[in-house]
């Protein structure tokens, strides 16, 4: 345990110090962009990893938070940074309507549903161009020219995010989410309101994710439909970020996240560069082939299976 | 007053009648038996006393008041838990975290919970396995596990499906032993059992049903010689 608290109390003050050391803002933006799918992913793993409802409908939090602080900053002149609390609290309203449609179904249809609902998301703020301005998007002044501050913010953001997750975890809660993910009919016999745990998890969920949209709005100054409602970009990169950290670890979506913004970087810039410029557009191919690798080999990610992963390479350093 | 009284219990799935004006009254701290053979709507008869299945017409008593239509949470929280025919443990949980998970049931703090929970898996005999994941155990050990976890939501009624089924000699013998002890600890036992041996030896009244009618009720004694349950049970050459 002593060891373990080690490296993070490291890691922490590794991350603290990180900007004061690197100024580049390409750096710096990585890592913010790490750090909102750290926020997206662990949230995702609390719904999905914990509680067992997969949902493939993560974008429509993320954009209802980024759409709420972008349409406040915009017509009504109110602070960005009060729309980081107000998006979180309409991402969890909208959560509130997405689990009363949604949880009627289990399993892969619970899953389906979630899909679905994040393409109705998607096509509401295309279309109501009155309140969304449509495929325009949303442009706000950003209020910081330095990234320091969106660096640091990010950074309390998704520990605050992680510490959330863990303590929940640890509690009543904690137990009832893992009991309806392991058995929904034993859940029930055992007095577990499973209705009612699984919307807590999802509100939960919903809160961090659609703080993270308002925090990306904040950030970026532009959104629209396409970005922060899309599908492969939120809801599926979810999903990845989960999966290949380690799904029901409380680490595995922050692993995750450094994870997949890297690689996601590297084939952006087509190896920083270096490859030809076609490579860029076989990202989705990799991650593909990405998740498959995982799955087979890897199924509880990169923490879930540190052991095993740790083992493999013990061995090969041992014969070479 | 029985402790548990089924009206003219009627469950329809479609055009077919799995239960058909089922009346039986258990008394409080007795084990009552439920015996039939196979098919003939025991397991469905559970499913409606915990709310699974709505059911079609008639009335569920415990303790006088109507649990009709409850939610079957609800109905763990008033003091029926029952365990599942297939075992339906929570598999990548630890013993000790099912339990506990179970616990929560009475109990609010984590710390209280954990401890009820040593104390019922201590009861089971199963506290050597308690930090094993639950999918790691063996038969037997799952159907002990599915019994502590309904002690920890401390039942008034329990609820047993078929909790000797799939088990040897040994483990029959401790299950029937388990069984009393909790009989002995003052909860009331309603027992679905096909093993003859542990319905007939544990029973104090057994009430016997096919095609989801009742065709006999009375002790061990008097159903083993009534002509309608040798006949449903060998046919009516031995009848």
């Amino acid at each position: 345990m002593n060891k373990k608290n080690g490296i993070l109390v490291v890691l922490g003050i590794i991350l603290l110090v990180f900007p004061l050391v690197v100024h580049s803002d390409y750096y710096q933006h990585l890592i913010i962009i790490a750090f909102i799918w750290v926020i997206i992913g662990s949230s995702w793993n609390l719904l999905a990893g914990y509680t067992g409802q997969v949902s493939f409908g993560h974008a429509i939090f993320f954009g209802i938070g980024a759409y709420t602080a972008g349409i406040l900053a915009m017509k009504l002149g109110i602070s960005a940074w009060w729309g980081m609390m107000f998006g979180g609290i309409t991402a969890m309203l909208i959560g509130l309507f997405v689990g009363w449609v949604c949880f009627r179904l289990r399993g892969p249809y619970f899953a389906l549903a979630t899909l679905a609902g994040g393409e109705i998301f998607r096509l509401i703020a295309t279309n109501w161009e009155a309140l969304t301005e449509g495929m325009v998007g949303i442009l706000i002044m950003q209020t910081f020219r330095s990234k320091l501050p969106y660096y640091y913010i990010g950074l309390a953001l998704a520990a605050s995010c992680i510490y959330v997750v863990h303590l929940t975890m640890k509690t009543k809660w904690g137990y009832y989410f893992v009991s309806i993910r392991e058995d929904q009919d034993a859940a029930a016999s055992l007095g577990i309101n499973i209705v009612l745990y699984k919307n807590i998890s999802l509100l939960i969920s919903s809160f961090f994710t659609g703080m993270a949209g308002a925090f990306y709005m904040n950030y970026m100054g532009f959104i629209d439909p396409e970005v922060v409602f899309s599908l492969h970009f939120v809801s599926i990169m979810a999903i990845l970020v989960g999966i290949v950290g380690g799904v029901a670890t409380i680490w595995g979506p922050a692993v995750g996240a450094f994870v997949m913004v890297g690689l996601q970087e590297t084939f952006r810039s087509a190896f920083f560069g270096l490859a030809p410029k076609w490579v860029s557009q076989g990202h989705a191919l990799v991650f593909g082939l990405l998740v498959i690798f995982v799955i087979m080999f890897f199924a509880n990610g990169i923490v879930g299976d540190w052991e095993k992963i740790k083992k493999i390479f013990f061995k090969t350093r041992e014969t070479t | 007053m029985a402790l548990l009284e089924l009206k003219n219990l009627v469950k329809d799935f479609g055009g077919l009648r799995a239960v058909n004006d089922i009346t039986l009254h258990v008394k409080k701290g007795e084990i009552f038996g439920l015996i039939g053979p196979n098919g003939a709507g025991k397991t469905t008869i559970f499913n409606c006393m915990n709310s699974y299945y709505p059911i079609t017409s008639g009335d569920i008593l415990f303790k006088g008041k109507s649990i009709k239509g409850l939610k079957t949470y609800k109905i763990c929280h008033l003091g029926i838990a029952r365990t599942f025919q297939i075992v339906k443990p929570l598999a990548r949980m630890t013993v000790l975290e099912n339990v506990t998970a179970a616990a929560f049931c009475r109990i609010k703090k984590i710390k209280d919970a954990k401890e009820e929970a040593h104390k019922v898996l201590e009861f089971c005999n199963l506290t050597s396995e308690k930090d094993k994941l639950a999918k790691s155990l063996p038969i037997g050990g799952r159907k002990r596990l599915e019994i502590a976890r309904t002690l920890a939501t401390k039942p008034e009624l329990l609820l047993l499906d078929e909790t000797a089924a799939g088990l040897n000699p040994t483990e029959l013998d401790e299950a029937i032993d388990l069984i009393i002890k909790i009989k002995d600890s003052g909860i009331t036992i309603l027992i679905i059992e096909h093993i003859m041996k542990v319905i007939m030896s544990i029973s104090d009244r057994i009430h016997a049903i096919n095609f989801g009618e009742t065709i006999a009720e009375g002790t061990p004694r008097e159903v083993a010689a009534n002509p309608a349950v040798i006949e449903a049970y060998l046919g009516d050459d031995y009848a």
